[in-house]
């Protein structure tokens, strides 16, 4: 096997029209190793297996988003991702929360 | 969707004017987003410690969906009839979704899930102390749905206007979600306490022993939960720890009355004047005892998550390494 | 306290289980169970039919959900207890069939009555059934009780398990008898999702990694010994088949094979070739005759309602 697998699987977006008659809306993300199992995992986890909805799912990186203002290109990100760009922060952990 | 419209509100409420302008720099645009109860959503400028802030208590909510499956499911095996068998793998299955949910919206904030999973079986994030105690009886499972589920709801709902979007609307989803868990736990202890002798000590013992836990889910007291000013102030808190554990103790006293359990706070009584319950002093010392991982599942609750999932890992291995092969492929897997 | 915070109204108003996330309603009963067996057919036939179907699901079930926190991603979690859920469901109708067809008053302990309590769930008889009978009485074929071992091999269990039912209940559809017909159109469209789900984990394991590869045939080989039993029809099977009321397990034979010769080559296994377990003096799992796993299985499940006999849950 020549592959190398990636270290995690990617990060895919997920949309569902909850009926006919309605747009396709955002509902959250999920990771799946393959378009299929994305479509398979979505149906589990945002639709509860119902079969007569619609569900999209399109791999967050394949997505180009406009930054927040367009009007005025000095203060906006440098991004066109939908998300930030991953970064890793050192979270403090000696807080005894939740 | 079952999207309310509530929710659609709430997911929609975003500043009429979310755009910096040359006399407006972000930092003030956030601030002012903030102030109007507006939405700050994945892209938007954010402080550095509001990110942090934000990514701290999701990851935090979201490994305590995913630690606080073992303790029910120590009794899906053994749930004592077939409809409780179904709710009880159910429930755990919605917490699954739950800590979805929530890893989901920490994405948006530039972090991975393999990351905070890495740093929760490191022991280097914390989720919530309730889940390092044992479930001991059948019991407990209905206890766990209405006293810490329903300490959970009292946490979680204020967050629906958590002023991140995100975060926002997946409590809104799981809030609504919870509700259910904590009508089961309910229906399951009165079926208990009006079944034999034996049913009704094991309910007063679960009782005996979640509720002070219970208690402390809320956290420290707030002269001692540093971070709860400026998270209140950033909107990402909604209320101070003692204020939500009040209100808890005030909704659970009179459902304890109609189950007719003892809750075991001799301190606990009505106060006329402040119209709320007094009530005892938690045990901080063992609250601070289990933060820090000595409590009685610390240990083997990290252990288990870490041989899940460490002993997926070559599955995961595999799907990556099948998806590369057939990523040049038009055409979906034959199955 | 605004209306945001009033999440409790839903406790008082909201009575319906189908609200939950992933599960579907717990009390409904998706099946008329009271329908009379149909002229000529044998109620005991038909209720040691209904018996060895609930148990397959049962049992299955119960295996499937020993991955609940032990599943190797989240996304599994969430889809191995959707398709246990699917499988307990059919096997609560089931046993409420068989149950009313007079199978629990053979298994139903003196003093353990099925009075009910008010609220009508007191001992029904899908929980006299499935908790108070014994590991001789379960009439599950043995490849439902067998360990599933890692997620390879659970996977291999499952497609041939789904493969097998799926046929079983397509067929079922047409079954003289109206309550079994009405489980299998409930059931066949839960077991595809079944059969895809496996067929593409046995695809991706079978043809990912090294490793995987070596896993996914290790699981196919433990698996097979028991695959030759599910095929075998019981005396009782076989005199339903002639009412119209069951499917042959031999005509699933051919269903089995076109799964495993569609999925095995593309997912670069080998069909294996291990002999079958061997039957004890002819008997096997629909005989109550089952392997040594069954037993500790049973335990673990009927404990704690067998420590409590009088009580209800």
């Amino acid at each position: 096997m020549s592959t190398t697998p990636d270290a995690t699987w990617p990060l895919y977006e997920v949309f569902v029209r909850g009926k006919r008659g309605l747009n396709h809306v955002h509902v959250g993300s999920l990771h799946a190793p393959d378009d299929r199992m994305a479509l398979h995992n979505a149906r589990n986890l945002y639709t509860r297996r119902n079969e007569g909805v619609s569900i999209w799912v399109v791999r967050a990186d394949a997505i180009t988003a406009s930054s927040p203002d367009e009007k005025d290109p000095f203060f906006a990100p440098a991004g066109d991702k939908v998300y930030r760009h991953p970064t890793f922060y050192s979270i403090p952990d000696d807080v005894p929360h939740l | 969707m079952t999207v309310s419209d509530e929710t659609t509100r709430l997911a929609t409420a975003s500043t009429p004017d979310g755009a910096p302008t040359p006399e407006r720099g972000p930092e003030e645009v956030f601030e002012a987003t903030v102030a109007a109860e507006g939405r700050i959503e994945p892209r938007d400028w954010m402080p550095e410690g509001y990110r942090k802030t934000l990514v701290r208590q999701i990851a935090q909510h979201a490994h305590s969906e995913i630690i606080g499956m073992q303790p029910e499911g120590n009794w899906i095996l053994r749930a004592p009839s077939l409809r409780r068998k179904a709710i009880l793998l159910a429930k755990v299955q919605d917490e699954a979704g739950h800590g979805l949910y929530l890893y989901s919206a920490t994405e948006t904030l530039g972090v991975d899930r393999t990351e905070l999973t890495e740093k929760l079986i490191d022991s280097r994030q914390k989720y919530s102390s309730i889940f390092n105690y044992p479930t001991l009886t059948f019991a407990d499972i209905g206890v766990i749905g209405w006293l810490v589920d329903g300490a959970a709801i009292c946490n979680q709902v204020p967050l629906c206007r958590s002023s991140y979007g995100p975060y926002a609307r997946a409590m809104v989803r799981i809030c609504k979600e919870e509700s259910f868990h904590q009508r089961q736990g309910f229906e399951l202890l009165m079926t208990l306490m009006a079944g034999t002798d034996a049913q009704r000590a094991m309910v007063q013992d679960a009782v005996d022993r979640w509720w002070w836990p219970s208690l402390m889910m809320f956290g420290p007291a707030d002269g001692d939960s540093p971070n709860t000013q400026q998270s209140m102030a950033w909107r990402i808190k909604r209320h101070t720890n003692d204020e939500l554990r009040q209100r808890f103790v005030d909704m659970t006293v009179p459902q304890a009355a109609a189950l007719g359990v003892t809750l075991p706070d001799p301190a606990l009584a009505w106060n006329d004047e402040r119209q709320a319950h007094d009530f005892g002093e938690i045990d901080w010392a063992e609250f601070t005892a289990v933060v820090k991982g000595a409590g009685p599942c610390n240990a083997q609750r990290i252990a288990h998550r870490r041989a899940a999932h460490e002993n997926g890992q070559w599955v995961r291995d595999a799907a990556s390494a099948y998806a590369a092969k057939h990523a040049d492929r038009s055409e979906e897997p034959a199955a | 306290m605004d209306a945001d915070d009033n999440v409790y109204d839903a406790l008082a108003a909201a009575d319906h289980d189908g609200r939950w996330a992933h599960g579907a309603g717990f009390d409904e009963s998706v099946v008329e169970v009271t329908a009379p067996a149909p002229d000529g057919v044998d109620t005991e036939d038909l209720a040691a039919y209904c018996l060895m179907l609930a148990d397959d699901a049962l049992v299955g079930s119960q295996r499937l959900s020993e991955w609940a926190t032990h599943a190797p991603e989240l996304e599994e979690e969430v889809a191995l207890a959707n398709i246990a859920l699917d499988l307990l469901g059919q096997a609560r109708v089931l046993l409420a069939r068989a149950g009313h067809l007079g199978a629990a008053e053979r298994f139903r302990v003196a003093g353990r009555a099925s009075e009910a309590t008010g609220d009508g769930r007191a001992h029904d008889d899908e929980d006299v059934l499935a908790y108070f009978r014994d590991d001789r009485f379960f009439r599950n074929v043995t490849l439902a009780e067998i360990d599933l071992g890692d997620f390879a091999q659970t996977m291999a269990w499952m497609l041939v398990f789904s493969s097998w039912r799926l046929g079983l209940m397509t067929r079922l559809r047409g079954s003289a008898d109206p309550v079994l017909a009405a489980v299998a159109t409930k059931a066949v469209p839960e077991l595809a999702y079944q059969r895809e789900y496996a067929a593409g984990w046995v695809l991706r394991l079978g043809d990912g990694t090294e490793l995987s590869h070596v896993r996914m045939q290790a699981g196919l080989d433990a698996v097979w010994p028991f695959v030759e039993e599910i095929f075998g029809a019981h005396a009782v099977e076989t005199r339903l088949v002639e009412a119209g009321v069951a499917v042959d397990p031999a005509a699933l034979r051919a269903d089995v094979d076109a799964d495993l010769e569609q999925v095995l080559p593309v997912a670069t296994l080998t069909r294996p070739e291990r002999p079958a377990v061997g039957l004890v003096g002819g008997r096997g799992g629909r005989d109550g005759v089952h392997t040594e796993a069954l037993g500790p299985v049973l335990a673990v499940m009927q404990s704690l309602a067998r420590a409590h006999p009088e009580a209800t849950w």
